[in-house]
């Protein structure tokens, strides 16, 4: 028997209750409750369908609009939001759509339910994140995403007196600088990698966008006294447990800046899992559509960062468009393009201004982890010709965030082409992914509709 | 364009053909390896990697107990990426009538000197806790779990240690004839070439009874713990011989890496490679009902992979008739990550003329000659 006892196994893990799944039928399902998605869900649903919008954060608004503004009369996204309401769209809020169990039906993931969401036409507003790339130090604690600490400084954490290095690239490093300097922290440097020519040539191109150049206009001088250095960035960060400095390199020096805090953030990638899974043409990592947001796939329309980084206002457009077209109403739709196009030159001015330099894949040092989830070094990966074989070899991307983190990175440093999409696209409970979307634990006919 | 001369080509990398290249290159040929892609990226990254003792018939018996021999011969130099884990199988009794069947097993499998050990309802739950109540089980200690991938490169290294070639990147689209051509225009010459194309050999070698035979599986975040043992239904047996119809069984399997490996599936006819969402479903309700904690537990990615079929669920291991230079090593269904080895060593003591350490007749290609020259 002693071969038997050495391996008992542990039972921390007790069985909880079982989800309940509830279902859902609309004519036009939205995905992702972002500027896109509810553009889109309003003009959908001011045609009198019957829309839902479902989002995995516990309140619409997507990265830009989620804080606490939200609900302050006269923003835009007070706006959008009371439109939803006005017009009865179903909100499904804290609810990650992880898997496509059968033609125009998708499931979601939420804290003690799976939703069963089954559509006429499906609207993708999965919005974009932001890349990292691996350097020196990356993963010390406090050494953290530009687009997370604005996310946790909104959500409560205290920043007041913080020193905070900026790195990266965008017009999210300002714009979070701000944010961050109005909360009370202490902005050492910005380090932007782009150079001055880009960045002149990309305001010039702004010239025809007055908005844009207000809201500049307006961060400049909230920024007033802060040092913003371009040509820079970050090589590596140091401490013991936690960061106590960051080495930048500006004009071929490199110099030590004391922070409490170093936020990265290398632009944005789009969320492509689930217009993957779904079959949607991909190109050059974008989702492919056609002028009324319709991808290869017939009755699924993409707006939005899926379709290319370029800002809330594109956004909002290819929301109304993609809506529009949605319902049929395609005249209305088209009056809305010349809009459209415009917010697009500035999405080709972005991509072009903040293209990352050659410098930035050779931070990484060999012993650099450039996988969190399964601590793979870099060393260990550049002999490997794809993707694929780099991950079945060194669990490269096989954590649970799927290479949601290094995938981006490993992109840009090996030119590496993103991996097929399985499900689920996102961790969900052994139960969920087990849901029968025709089984008998369904309990049908739970219709939570729109006004019609 | 000339990719030389060798004595032998291998055509395919999974681990199967590793396994080949490896000992022919052991015992000295010149030996050239070739993929479409990479190595150990078929279906050997889809498998399960339990090298696991099976006894469906006499000669599967045989060939699995000689191969899993030869994996622990292999185990003190296997680097730790492959995660050879003697861990053990515990093949669950759900009632009575599975327990009688433990018991003819534990006869069976200690006759032929392999040691397991008879558990009660109570042990089998002491060593499982998060089993619902069962009504016991076989444990068979010997067996174990490797992560294949891993384990093709390293069979693949040493065999290039011993002069081995690996051509990476083009698909062969034509063998036999002492050759193998390569879509880049590529030619090899050898005095033996090997179709170890697993699931695909059938468009390599026309008139092969291979079918695909598609599986799931799902794979867990890490519960350091949380099974201790790779643990299979007793059922599964039934379902994996049931040649015709979709089945799934109840087969958990715990990772190195502290991540549970959730499985199977077996569905002849579906020749796309996406997750089939019913399926999936079925299979994981049977996990649940087993273990009921795993409905809790949090998964990260399902995927599928394609098993090689024959008609008679055994592997084909030898030269093909009507060729005197192209021999097979293919067909090996569920259990090529166990049987690779065993293969290896039958393939290369054929080529050398040497008498197998087993009998090598039921693997031997010209028998579904045979069933097609009786017209069966
Ligand atoms: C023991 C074991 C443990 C594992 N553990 C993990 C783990 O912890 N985490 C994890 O993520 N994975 C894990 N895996 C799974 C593994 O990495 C792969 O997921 C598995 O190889 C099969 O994956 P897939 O079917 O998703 O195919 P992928 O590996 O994703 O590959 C599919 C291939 O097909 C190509 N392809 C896709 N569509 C097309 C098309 N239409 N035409 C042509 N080519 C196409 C892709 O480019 C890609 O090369 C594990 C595997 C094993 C064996
Ligand atoms: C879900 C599932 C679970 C499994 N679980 C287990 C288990 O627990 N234990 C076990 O022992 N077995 C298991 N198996 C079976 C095992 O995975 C296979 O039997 C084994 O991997 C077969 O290896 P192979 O080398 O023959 O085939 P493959 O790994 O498929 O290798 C064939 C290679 O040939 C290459 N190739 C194909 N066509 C060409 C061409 N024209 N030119 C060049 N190259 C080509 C491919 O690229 C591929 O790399 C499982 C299988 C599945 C699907």
């Amino acid at each position: 028997m002693s071969a038997v006892v050495e391996r008992c196994a542990r039972q921390e893990w007790k069985s909880g209750p079982m989800s309940r799944e509830v279902c859902h039928q609309f004519e036009v399902l939205v995905v992702g409750g972002g500027p896109a998605g509810l553009a889109a869900a309003a003009r959908a649903a001011e045609a009198s369908a019957t829309v839902g919008i479902v989002d995995d954060n516990p309140k619409l608004g997507g990265q830009i609009w989620r804080g606490a503004d939200q609900d302050a009369a006269g923003s835009d996204a007070s706006m959008w939001l009371a439109r939803l309401k006005a017009r009865g769209v179903a909100v499904i809020c804290g609810a990650s759509v992880f898997d496509l169990p059968r033609p125009r039906v998708l499931l979601a993931e939420a804290e003690t339910a799976v939703h069963v969401l089954a559509y006429s036409k499906l609207i993708l507003a999965t919005g974009a994140r932001e890349r990292f790339l691996p350097f020196l130090g990356w993963t010390l604690q406090n050494v953290i995403g530009v687009g997370g600490l604005q996310a946790m400084v909104k959500s409560g954490l205290p920043i007041r007196g913080r020193r905070v290095v900026i790195s990266g690239t965008g017009p999210l490093l300002p714009a979070v600088a701000a944010h961050l300097r109005e909360r009370g922290a202490e902005i050492m440097v910005i380090c932007e990698q782009a150079s001055w020519t880009n960045l002149l040539g990309f305001g010039c191109s702004l010239l025809q966008q007055p908005g844009k150049i207000r809201q500049g206009l307006r961060l400049s001088r909230q920024l007033a006294g802060v040092k913003f250095l371009t040509n820079a960035w970050v090589v590596s960060a140091h401490g013991g447990t936690a960061l106590e400095y960051a080495v930048i390199r500006s004009k071929g020096e490199t110099k030590a800046i004391p922070c409490d805090y170093l936020a990265c953030g290398f632009h944005l990638v789009p969320n492509l899992e689930l217009p993957m899974l779904l079959g949607c043409r991909i190109r050059n990592g974008c989702v492919e559509v056609d002028d009324l947001q319709q991808t290869a796939v017939p009755n699924i329309l993409c707006a939005g960062e899926p379709t290319g980084v370029g800002g809330v206002e594109l956004s909002i457009v290819e929301g109304e468009i993609a809506g529009l077209a949605a319902v049929g109403r395609v005249d209305e739709a088209k009056r809305r393009f010349r809009e459209r196009a415009k917010h697009r030159a500035f999405a080709h001015a972005l991509d072009h201004a903040f293209r990352l330099r050659h410098e930035l894949s050779s931070l990484p040092s060999p012993d650099t982890v450039v996988c969190r989830c399964e601590d793979v070094r870099y060393s260990r990966l550049d002999r490997y010709a794809s993707w694929r074989s780099a991950k079945l070899h060194t669990r490269c991307g096989m954590g649970p965030c799927q290479g949601r983190v290094c995938g981006p990175a490993v992109q840009f440093l090996f030119n590496w082409n993103s991996e097929s999409v399985r499900p689920p696209i996102l961790p969900v409970r052994v139960e969920s992914l087990a849901v029968s979307a025709s089984g008998p634990r369904s309990e049908y006919a739970e219709v939570l509709g729109g006004s019609k | 364009m000339n990719g030389g001369r060798h004595d032998v080509v291998v055509v395919g990398a999974g681990i199967v053909g590793a396994a080949c290249a490896y000992e022919f290159a052991r015992r000295g040929l010149r030996v050239a390896i070739v993929d479409r892609e990479m190595v150990g990226g078929g279906a050997t990254a889809a498998g399960m990697g339990h090298i696991v003792v099976m006894d469906d018939s006499e000669a599967q018996f045989a060939l699995t107990r000689y191969s899993q021999t030869l994996w622990q011969d292999l185990r003190s130099e296997l680097p730790t990426d492959v995660e050879y884990d003697r861990c053990g199988t515990i093949w669950v009794a759900a009632d009575d009538e599975e327990m009688a069947e433990v018991r003819s097993k534990h006869e069976y499998y200690g006759k032929r000197g392999v040691p397991t050990e008879v558990l009660d309802s109570p042990s089998l739950q002491r060593l499982e806790p998060n089993l619902r109540p069962m009504a016991g089980g076989l444990l068979v200690s010997e067996d174990a779990v490797l992560y294949a991938p891993c384990a093709a490169r390293f069979l693949i290294e040493r065999a290039q240690e011993h002069g081995a070639d690996l051509i990476l990147g083009s698909p062969v689209t034509q063998m036999g004839q002492g050759k193998a051509e390569l879509a880049d225009g590529s030619r090899f010459t050898a005095k033996f070439v090997v179709n170890a194309a697993g699931a695909c050999s059938p468009q390599l070698t026309p008139g092969l009874e291979v079918r695909k035979r598609k599986g799931h599986l799902v794979i867990t975040d890490r519960y350091p713990g949380f099974i201790r043992h790779q643990l299979v239904e007793l059922g599964y047996l039934k379902s994996a011989s049931a040649l015709h119809k979709d089945s799934v069984a109840f087969n958990v399997q715990p990772r190195r890496t502290g991540q549970v490996l959730i499985g199977s599936s077996r569905q002849y006819g579906a020749e796309h490679e996406e997750v089939d969402h019913e399926i999936l479903s079925r299979m994981l309700t049977r996990a649940e009902e087993y273990m009921p904690g795993l409905a809790q537990v949090s998964s990260i990615r399902a995927w599928t992979g394609f098993r090689a079929a024959t008609p008679d669920k055994l592997p084909l291991i030898g030269p093909w008739p009507g060729d005197e230079s192209l021999f097979l090593a293919t067909g090996h269904e569920g259990l090529g990550i166990t049987t690779s080895l065993a293969t290896g060593v039958l393939l290369a003591d054929q080529i050398a003329g040497r008498k197998s350490q087993i009998a090598i007749d039921p693997y031997l290609p010209s028998r579904m000659a045979e069933v097609v020259a009786h017209g069966k």
